[in-house]
């Protein structure tokens, strides 16, 4: 049995027959092709998955990480991932902090840091150095020791101000 | 223009990674691509009686499963570090008689869909007779203990001691004081945030293959597997290494999935892939560490060390993974003298055998394990004699003017300024202040300590001579190779690997220097053996050392081939040229304005239409650099920590780090490489343990329970550096990566142990967890 979704993921509807327990990150990868949300656990601890996610009606779309959804579940749902954040070909500013900062290493992390940075900004505009600290806790980083993330959420915020 | 180095220039690499465009091996898609799934013992010891697949193979969607009686023509694993008298034990890619840790291989599957691999694994049914298991290093090597191979009779693989025994006895029987630590350095895993990954694909017409794979070191691996395991001729098997998300010693094995993909693509005739969950890296990726270690410090009643002398069981896990040996040999005992002069120093170690994940480098392999040790006793010394822990180190440090010195446990230090660290590092720290304000806390009853780390690396392994004298099968030379194009445009290649250091700037940013052209006009290639023949990858810090080197050799060819032409074409002898590097400019000294560009000297290379007699077209140069000594950076760290009596929380209120990396190429990727590697030490000082039961069943099998730091862990670290050239390599650099992982671990440590010190805690094995912290608090005010 297959189930059919539409999602809209960066800005495109897309149409396509699922199976049930395809989790939506493996659309995301192997159905579109969009292997910038990386996987990097089986327990959604590491955050690499982390898209902004808009469930149908919503406003705006939420950190989500894309491991704990059912592709099925994301029927009606407006998504962007790493590779539809920039737009117009100018790069997002949470972009060019990361690049600038020196926020990233290996750069497996950095998508679904990046997004998650997104959301939090969207909530909260001016994040205290301690606030975002624990708006990126559900997402690791190995290599950084984290604080020129932190830096560049920091500046991301002052550009975005 | 040029001067590129010594710059913080933003990442060449960056772009890519932050729009999602990496090129790691979990990306790849080939047409016909099936997938590759592993049936893992879920046992930590048990006899392979029977396996039934019939199930599995008839499961539509799968291709085909095999099981080890079917690879039995793929080769043993070997060990590329072959201490004297070692016994290695037959390792095959699946086993067919017993299992030997959780997660040891069994059977594979290959299916049409990576959902159908892993409903074919659940239908494969093992039959397994269960058999006592040990999984402690000191343990495994007592009579009686359970027998992991019958070609290893005592569990015990190598055994390696250096130093002088009588020397050490005697200092001890002369010293005013002594002091005896027993310290555990726990099994860690690296969880590199990239899961491994393999790919292959082997063409029938060419009879090649070809294997993407997480590898730090994608030449090397070309080696082995061609050598040891597939059979498939060097020539013949192209190795690629594209993006690879950390790796941190973890990925430097070849691992048997290594074999078991290309393997099986051959078999089924389709291209293969295989991506590993979290759990499965858990456990098949190498664990770190794993040490028991007694150790002993002599000194004199002003504090003056002595001698020192340890003795170190090390757990190697079920078999020897491929650098396995070295890590607590060669790369540990030597590294014992820490930055301090210590007349007479012996260690001898054993390295065992027991039913957990093989043990393998990981972030500084076997030398963080030898800090953790110094700079523990120095510590426990210091509050035994009544000084600062600064007095101490202070007063035993290495002086300036004694370099190179040889140290009693074979190393020669290059260079070093220790008591310019230490200033430093009280400078950046506000030591003082830091010491004023914990006496204002203790008063006040909150158990504030400060922590001191000083310590050593030997980065940038290694000569090669050496590292066959001492067991090493490769040698540890690295390539370099600089082609450069018509257009002036060049592109350079590195044996070297970078996964997440940043060579794509660095090494662009030394051959720009060089060659006196536009970092832009330079692009790095590494990581494809069908591009670089031969290289040795990155581990060891040594990349900048080694293979920044090898390009500085290669670019030296090319100037003088560039100098040869130019001095033809400017009719002047080639002594009486001048090749201006920042200019990147050829010309005849004293007349500048005529000089000739780099590209037009390049053009005329290719042109040949008027070289000089006896000099060939094209301008392409390699080189192969061997380092004439390791490089030994060095570090002071100091901490403030804060333990919450009630829950034993740890926190971290200030860190201060100074490191002597020698010259620096990129201040901020140094820095980067620093801070990160802070955070790997302080997370195996306080959060992280490959704990097992001790029936060998993995507690930490994932990241809901394995704790790998997160942004919350920290306040922000100050970092500053001094800088002491190594004198022996032309950039006069030293190792970096690991250097913060070295030293955060002990000063964290010591920094807890100084907050509990009021209460009479001595010691407490790693991590310091809230739970065993507030056990020895408790344990304490009872007592």
């Amino acid at each position: 049995m297959k189930l059919a979704v539409k999602i809209t993921v960066n800005g495109v509807e897309r149409a396509h027959e699922v199976e049930p327990r395809q989790l939506l990150v493996h659309y995301l990868r192997d159905t579109l092709g969009l292997t910038g949300t990386n996987v990097g656990c089986d327990t959604s601890q590491c955050g690499s998955c982390t898209i902004l996610f808009a469930a149908p009606g919503a406003e705006r779309g939420e950190a989500v990480k894309a491991c704990t959804l059912l592709a099925a579940q994301a029927d009606g749902a407006a998504i962007t991932t790493i590779e539809g954040l920039a737009q117009n070909g100018q790069l997002h500013p949470l972009q060019t902090a990361f690049w600038e900062q020196h926020g990233l290493q290996c750069g497996f992390c950095t998508p679904g840091m990046i997004l998650t940075a997104a959301d939090l900004l969207q909530r909260n505009p001016h994040p205290s150095e301690a606030e975002i600290r624990h708006g990126l806790e559900g997402n690791l980083c190995r290599c950084t020791g984290y604080q020129n993330i932190v830096k560049a959420v920091q500046a991301a915020a002052a550009q975005l101000a | 223009m040029p001067n590129y180095v010594g710059k913080s220039l933003k990442r060449k690499e960056d772009p890519r990674f932050i729009q999602g465009q990496g090129k790691y091996v979990a990306n790849l898609s080939l047409p016909g691509m099936t997938y590759l799934a592993l049936k893992r013992s879920p046992y930590a010891h048990a006899r392979i009686k029977n396996i039934n697949t019939a199930k599995a193979k008839a499961l539509p969607g799968v291709v085909a499963v095999f099981t080890g009686a079917d690879t039995a023509e793929v080769g043993m694993l070997p060990s590329g570090w072959n201490v004297p008298g070692i016994k290695v034990p037959a390792n095959r890619v699946l086993q067919t008689d017993k299992v030997r840790h959780v997660g040891d291989r069994v059977a594979l599957v290959v299916a049409e869909t990576p959902y159908i691999a892993a409903d074919a694994l659940d239908l494969i049914e093992v039959d397994y007779e269960p058999l006592p298991a040990v999984t402690d290093a000191r343990q495994a090597a007592q009579p009686g203990a359970p027998l992991l191979h019958d070609s290893v009779p005592d569990n015990v693989s190598y055994t390696w001691a250096l130093g002088n025994k009588d020397e050490v006895e005697q200092a001890f029987a002369a010293a005013d004081h002594v002091v005896e630590l027993e310290l555990t350095n726990q099994r860690l895993i690296a969880t590199a945030m990239e899961p491994r990954a393999a790919v292959a694909q082997w063409s029938p017409f060419t009879e090649e293959m070809t294997l993407w794979t997480t590898s730090q070191n994608p030449n090397l691996t070309r080696v082995v597997l061609s050598a040891f395991l597939i059979g498939v001729p060097e020539h013949k098997l192209r190795v690629i290494s594209p993006d690879v998300g950390g790796g941190f010693g973890s990925k430097i094995p070849t691992y048997p999935e290594e074999a078991l993909v290309p393997w099986a693509a051959r078999k089924v005739g389709r291209p293969v892939k295989w991506v590993a969950s979290r759990s499965e890296s858990a456990m098949s990726d190498t664990q770190g560490r794993d040490h028991v270690t007694v150790a002993k410090l002599a000194l004199k009643q002003d504090g003056t060390i002595l001698a020192l002398r340890i003795a170190t069981w090390a757990n190697n896990g079920a078999y020897i993974s491929l650098v396995a040996a070295l890590i607590p040999t060669a790369f540990y005992i030597t590294l014992l003298s820490g930055l301090y002069k210590i007349p007479a120093i012996y260690g001898e170690m054993w390295g065992t055998l027991t039913n957990t994940v093989w043990v393998d480098a990981y972030r500084g392999a076997g030398r963080p394990e030898a800090a953790y040790v110094v700079e523990r006793l120095v510590d426990v010394a210091a509050q035994k004699l009544g000084l600062d822990p600064v007095e101490i180190r202070r007063k035993n440090f290495i002086p300036a003017a004694d370099f190179p010195y040889q140290t009693p446990v074979a190393l020669q230090y290059d260079s070093g300024n220790y008591q310019g660290v230490l200033d430093k590092a009280l400078e950046l720290s506000g030591y003082a202040q830091l010491r004023a304000a914990q006496a204002e806390a203790r008063k006040q009853g909150r158990l504030v300590g400060i922590g001191v780390g000083a310590c050593i690396e030997a980065s940038g392994p290694a000569p090669s001579k050496v590292a066959g004298a001492l067991g090493g099968v490769t040698g540890f030379w690295e390539s370099g190779s600089i082609r450069v194009h018509a257009t002036g445009k060049v592109t350079v290649l590195t044996g070297a690997h970078t996964h997440g250091q940043g060579h794509e700037t660095t090494m662009a940013q030394i051959v720009a220097d060089q060659l006196g052209v536009d970092i832009n006009d330079i692009d790095l290639v590494h990581g494809d053996t069908a591009v670089i023949p031969n290289g040795m990858g990155t581990y060891g810090s040594r990349s900048t050392s080694v293979g920044g080197s090898a390009l500085v050799r290669s670019a030296e060819k090319v100037r003088a081939k560039v100098m040869k032409i130019a001095a033809h074409q400017l009719e002047a002898a080639v002594e009486d040229v001048v090749y201006d590097r920042e200019q990147g400019k050829v010309y005849v000294k004293g007349a500048p304005s005529k000089a000739k560009t780099f590209g037009e000297l390049a053009f005329a290379a290719y042109t040949a239409h008027n070289l000089p007699e006896g000099v060939e077209p094209g301008l392409e140069e390699d080189a192969y650099y061997d380092p004439a000594n390791f490089t030994y950076p060095n570090s002071i760290h100091i901490a403030q920590v804060e333990v919450d009596a009630d829950t034993g929380a740890v926190a971290i209120q200030r860190y201060a780090a100074v490191d002597d990396v020698g010259k620096v190429i990129n201040p901020m990727i140094v820095d980067g490489q620093i801070q990160g590697g802070i955070a790997q030490g302080v997370g195996q000082a306080l959060w992280e343990h490959g704990a097992y039961t001790a029936d060998g069943q993995l507690l930490a099998a994932n990241l809901m329970e394995y704790a790998v730091p997160h942004a919350a862990g920290f306040p922000m670290i100050a970092t500053a550096r001094t800088e002491t050239p190594s004198p022996h390599n032309p950039l006069g650099v030293k190792g970096v990566g690991e250097m913060g992982t070295i030293a955060s671990t002990p000063t964290i440590v010591n920094a807890v142990m100084d907050a509990l010190a009021p209460l009479g805690v001595k010691h407490i094995d790693m991590p310091l967890t809230p739970e065993k912290v507030w056990r020895a608090i408790q344990a304490a005010q009872r007592s």
